[in-house]
């Protein structure tokens, strides 16, 4: 058993997973998603196994660092906390359906990771510049950001496929009413907001001890500055203005546009210091 | 008012997220000749124009950044004068109408008498929700508590921060440099210059780079750079420190980091000279400026330096010795010798070729220096920032109101109800524990 196998694992489980909420919507059978959610726990399992394993493999090598290092790490990373934050809110919810897009994610990322073949799998040595007790601090809490807005972004998707007036015997009526998906969606952004404000401040930190600026406008920084606007816009528009429904999900799903492009698009289109996922 | 307006905020954001992504895409900092070659001559007037090349710092994002902390001020003043009063009240009043309408609100009979009741509910309200304060109403007897309040303030705790936080960055940008030193092995220095104005900074104290030393992963990636530095002050010694990336040293204000390394002059090195018409080999170990003898008394060699990138016809052949051959015939040449191509000498054909065997290699080290006064300020930003958003996302003002009445018959008529101001939900969850723990005693 080696990390990469339980990682692979974890990529198929989580598409079973996919297969079942997709499957529950599009056969309105909401067994299939129940089901999914078990499968997606399964998967966590080995998502969690996999990040453990490959933590004790890097020891084992001798350069004993934290499996949070590098793009492949990072993306499998991302699956698990949008697993795991998933996971709590549909066992407090116990809205199950909401799974339908959120769950495709959690996939897409770790088989992203995978199967790119310019994303290398391989355990390689700390660069000096990560040596830092900030790593694992500054990757957790901007990851449960993302992991919030992913979330945020797969319910207000929902405003988007849910008729304005299910009727009261159809599979629209099984899905959870406008209010849940408003709150929750507000909820997710709300968590995902408090990390990344920590993320950046953890980061801006270890910039300062590091390189000695603790905001130096880098591309990444500058785009998760972005990202932070955008959802303060969200916050502002929803808690002062009133807004709800469709026109703050399209803000909603804005915003985790921002979050894809600080974490894909600054790595591949632009260059900057933060050039390791 | 303008200035007090939530639309002005999100307007505000709106551009600053636009703005902010123009200097992502357009080079930062770069020189006129850059800028030229990636946009043309054209398109060049225009960022020199809207200050595009160094947009972070162009009058018009200050603009907005300014707009921004005016419109934060104005609105907390505005909506602090009305909300201080709610949020330190001289004396809590209790309405219970305000209960009339909430969703959570659930009414039962006791069959206790109403004082009896009462006593037992004040205590469960009192472990759920908080002090309770007691009213007698016409009607019969209300029960109120209520947690919270001060949660109010933290969304002018968040708003603060951001001042905070561009304070800081203005006092840094005022009173701070970043600038870039570097030092042989052995070398020191008092003088720093500014990474954009070039400007000499004299530092409070003198700094020597005792020794650098790079390691390497077996896989050839750099596992960690090092340099010994000590700090002198009017000639006298105070103290060495290892400097690595991450772990810089503070000394007075000063920070010092260690950014980036590379080859220098070695002291010595091991030269080997073939006299191509004797066939006589000789090995000389040289210093830095150093002269011997050629073969058979024909002239001399000097070491005459080192460089670390050597650029022949356009192709960067690495690092290279740079040495002067000066023989008897009057001829003197500069030879150059990259150290990855040991016989590139005898391409010259000459009589006498010199090849470099061996040297100590010594290194500079790239240290960042830097003083910003406004981190404090920045950090005490960020703190409050990460309070008072959990502050105001996380804990809410909840009250939770309890109505009594004593019915003819000896029992008593119950209601519950709570409100919050965010965060409903756990407001009903609350309501629902306490009514099934009040049910459980009303027999």
């Amino acid at each position: 058993m080696n990390s990469s196998l339980l990682l692979s694992a974890a990529t198929f489980i989580y598409a079973l997973a996919s297969v079942f909420y997709i499957g529950s919507f599009s056969f309105k059978k909401p067994a299939f998603a129940r089901l999914g959610f078990w499968v997606i726990v399964i998967g966590l399992v080995a998502n969690t196994g996999g990040i453990l394993l490959r933590w004790m493999e890097s020891y084992h090598m001798g350069y004993g660092h934290a499996p949070f290092s590098n793009m492949y790490e990072s993306l499998v990373f991302f699956s698990w906390t949008t697993a795991a934050l998933y996971v709590f809110v549909e066992f407090k919810y116990k809205e199950s359906i909401i799974g339908v897009f959120v769950s495709p994610l959690i996939f897409l990322s770790i088989a992203y990771a995978s199967f790119d073949p310019s994303i290398t799998s391989k355990i390689t040595p700390l660069i000096p510049a990560l040596k830092s007790n900030w790593l694992i601090a500054h990757v957790i809490t901007c990851f449960l950001g993302y992991a919030g807005f992913a979330l945020a972004f797969g319910f207000s998707f929902m405003y988007f496929i849910k008729p304005k007036d299910p009727g009261a015997s159809s599979f629209f009526a099984k899905l959870p009413d406008w209010d849940t998906i408003d709150e929750l969606t507000y909820q997710m952004i709300v968590f995902g907001f408090l990390f990344l404000t920590i993320g950046i401040i953890t980061g801006s930190v270890w910039a300062n001890s590091a390189w000695g600026k603790y905001w130096s406008w880098d591309p990444k920084e500058t785009w998760s500055l972005i990202t932070w606007f955008i959802y303060a816009i969200f916050l502002h528009l929803r808690l002062m203005r009133g807004w709800y429904g469709k026109n703050l999900a399209i803000v909603s799903i804005i915003g985790f546009l921002g979050v894809l492009f600080t974490y894909f698009g600054v790595n591949f289109l632009l260059s900057g210091l933060h050039s390791y996922g | 008012m303008f200035f007090a307006s939530v639309k002005l905020t999100v307007y505000t954001l709106v551009l600053l997220a636009l703005t902010s992504i123009v200097g992502t895409v357009v080079l930062q900092n770069g020189s006129p000749e850059a800028y030229i070659r990636l946009y043309g001559p054209g398109l060049y007037n225009m960022i020199l124009v809207l200050d595009l090349d160094r947009m972070y710092q162009a009058w018009w994002y200050l603009l907005l950044m300014v707009v921004l902390c005016v419109n934060i001020v104005v609105c907390s003043i505005d909506r602090l004068s009305v909300t201080w009063k709610i949020i330190f009240p001289k004396n809590i009043s209790v309405n219970p109408q305000r209960f009339e309408k909430t969703k959570n609100r659930q009414q039962f009979e006791c069959q206790l008498p109403m004082d009896s009741f009462a006593h037992q509910a004040k205590q469960m309200l009192a472990a759920r929700a908080g002090k309770v304060i007691e009213k007698t109403s016409e009607t019969g007897l209300i029960l109120y508590a209520e947690k919270g309040r001060w949660s109010r303030l933290g969304v002018y705790v968040v708003h603060s921060s951001v001042l905070m936080l561009l304070a800081g960055a203005l006092i840094g940008s005022a009173l701070g440099f970043k600038a870039n030193l570097r030092l042989d092995e052995g070398q020191t220095a008092d003088t720093v210059f500014d990474t954009h104005t070039r400007l000499p900074i004299k530092l409070p104290f003198t700094v020597r780079c005792n020794d650098f030393q790079v390691k390497f992963y077996d896989t050839g990636a750099p596992d960690e750079f090092k340099s010994s530095l000590t700090i002198l002050e009017n000639n006298q010694e105070r103290f060495t420190e290892d400097i690595l990336v991450n772990h810089p040293l503070r000394y007075k204000g000063i920070n010092i980091f260690q950014a980036s390394y590379g080859a220098t002059t070695p002291d010595e090195a091991r030269f080997e000279i073939t006299d191509s018409e004797t066939g006589t080999v000789e090995v000389h170990t040289i210093k830095n400026g150093g002269v011997v003898s050629l073969p058979a008394g024909a002239g001399n060699f000097i070491f005459e330096g080192f460089v670390p990138h050597y650029d022949f016809n356009g192709h960067d052949l690495g690092e290279a010795f740079i040495g002067r051959l000066d023989t008897m015939d009057g001829r003197n040449v500069q030879i150059v010798l990259p150290t990855k191509f040991p016989t590139f000498d005898k391409m010259r054909k000459s009589r006498f070729t010199v090849e470099v065997k061996s040297w100590d290699q010594a290194y500079y080290t790239g240290l960042q220096v830097t003083k910003d006064p406004g981190v404090p300020f920045v950090y005490t930003g960020f703190l409050l920032m990460i309070i008072g958003c959990w502050v105001t996302f996380f804990v809410s003002h909840q009250s939770v109101c309890i109505g009594l009445e004593q019915t003819g018959s000896g029992s008593t008529r119950v209601w519950v109800a709570g409100r919050a101001n965010r965060n409903a939900q756990s407001t009903n969850l609350i309501v629902k524990k306490l009514v099934k723990e009040l049910k459980e005693v009303s027999g």
